[in-house]
């Protein structure tokens, strides 16, 4: 009787065991994806565009790059930065094109199951302090453009630093539950009839990932898209970060914050929101009207 | 009248924890706020001008530009004397890296000076100008608020 109840503990192990190694599976591109990541005639020049409203230098820039720093400085995407969390210290890898350092031997079809998936080209899932899930909404188009354009940005030879994250997080495998739970290939928020407030909501839902800290999160790390950028505890320090469209702000104080950093008032923006409007200032002007007439759009809706 | 009283008795006691707080502040985080909401108030004039909010006019222009680089030649040190970061005192968002990084704090100011004084000589020869030189102004202004303020 013992000996069978051991042999059924053990085959519920296995079973179990067996399930939480498919559900967590890394995934990979579908064939439509692929087939148009590969089809599409890239566009460095669009690329640099992508680059800036997706604010990777935001994060991928050495601690030294501050909001001030010249657009030479800002293309280094050398890491470095760390970020402390409830789930740990996650620090921002080399992703420069340096072969050694970086991810200059990359292929256009890892690079975009990096930043659409969150996988790595050795098949392990990457922390979403990377907003890949914000990224997985962008068109194949953009992340082609986008890659053409990474061919010109300079390498450089700064090893990668380690996360220190602690058990149980430290097992990557396990954030295949964490995609289960977070990973939405759908938008957020119905895409506005409007032409323009569409382009601004395809501009922050998919590549600003404005909502990573705008958005609260819940017990995991997941955002809680219920309260889609209503305002969040700094995910990354002290404060609050508020709450979008901030109130009384016409789409002309929008767009003018995100070129100049100064508010209405004349404060300025500060904290990790100097390096967006450092990012967000390199954009065709059209744009940061879009993304303002999309949030403006946001206030007379009510949340989904 | 009884009516206009208790209206009155109303507002007071509806004024008084504002007041009361606005004079249990430490007086060195009052004096740095004073200090940039005069910035911000110059700022808005030269500012408007650059976003198009408002038409360019030279003198009105030059008189802000001005007033921010006296601004900006404040000695500021004594207003951060230690233990008035965010986590000590009430109001302030003044985070303890100011005190814990001081040089690269005081850089920051000079930055300001720096880019205050290419305003002063920009603002009132033309519009164009005053646009050229106020990337650098708003740098400066988010350079430092970007490292040592806490978000609100």
């Amino acid at each position: 009787m013992l000996a069978r109840l051991g042999t059924l503990a053990l085959v519920l192990a296995a079973v179990g065991g067996g399930a939480f190694w498919v559900l967590t599976r890394p995934a990979s591109l579908s064939a439509d994806t692929l087939a148009a990541l590969q089809s599409h005639s890239a566009d460095p020049q669009h690329g640099e565009q992508v680059f800036w409203t997706a604010g990777c230098a935001s994060c991928h820039t050495a601690p030294s790059v501050d909001a001030t720093a010249s657009t030479e400085a800002r293309m280094v995407l050398a890491g470095g930065r760390s970020f402390v969390t409830p789930f740990g210290t996650f620090r921002a890898p080399n992703i420069s094109p340096d072969p050694e350092a970086g991810i200059g031997t990359w292929t256009l079809e890892q690079f975009a199951t990096a930043v659409m998936l969150g996988v790595s080209p050795e098949g392990a899932h990457y922390y979403p302090a990377f907003p890949y899930t914000t990224y997985t909404h962008a068109t194949p188009g953009d992340i082609a453009d986008l890659w053409a354009y990474w061919q010109m940005l300079p390498a450089d030879p700064t090893p990668s630093a380690a996360h220190e994250v602690g058990f149980p997080f430290s097992m990557r495998r396990g954030l295949g539950l964490w995609k289960m739970l977070n990973f939405d290939p759908a938008f957020a928020t119905p895409v506005p009839e409007d032409p323009e407030a569409a382009r601004g909501h395809y501009l922050v839902e998919a590549l600003g990932h404005c909502a990573e800290c705008h958005t609260p999160r819940d017990a995991l790390g997941g955002l809680d898209r219920s309260q889609w950028l209503a305002g969040a505890p700094n995910p990354v320090g002290e404060g609050r970060i508020p709450a979008l469209p901030p109130q009384g702000w016409t789409a002309f104080d929008i767009a003018a914050y995100l070129e100049t950093g100064f508010t209405p008032e004349f404060d300025t923006a500060g904290g990790e929101m100097a390096d967006v409007v450092a990012n967000i200032s390199r954009i065709a002007a059209p744009d940061r009207a879009a993304i303002a007439a999309y949030l403006v759009a946001l206030r007379a809706s009510p949340n989904p | 009248m009884p009516r206009l009283l208790t209206a009155l008795a109303t507002a007071a006691a509806l004024a008084l924890p504002t007041l009361a707080t606005a004079q249990d502040m430490n007086p060195n985080v009052a004096a740095r706020h004073a200090v940039m909401d005069v910035l911000a108030y110059n700022l808005g004039q030269i500012g408007g001008m650059a976003q198009g909010r408002m038409p360019y006019d030279a003198a009105v222009a030059s008189t802000a530009a001005n007033n921010i680089y006296h601004l900006a030649m404040l000695d500021i040190g004594p207003m951060f004397p230690e233990g008035t970061d965010n986590a000590s005192t009430e109001g302030s968002r003044a985070l303890p890296a100011i005190w814990s990084d001081m040089d690269g704090f005081n850089a920051r100011w000079a930055a300001l000076q720096t880019a205050a004084e290419a305003m002063k000589d920009a603002a009132g020869t033309d519009l164009a100008s005053l646009q050229g030189a106020m990337g650098g102004l708003g740098g400066a202004c988010g350079a430092c608020h970007q490292t040592y303020r806490q978000p609100q």
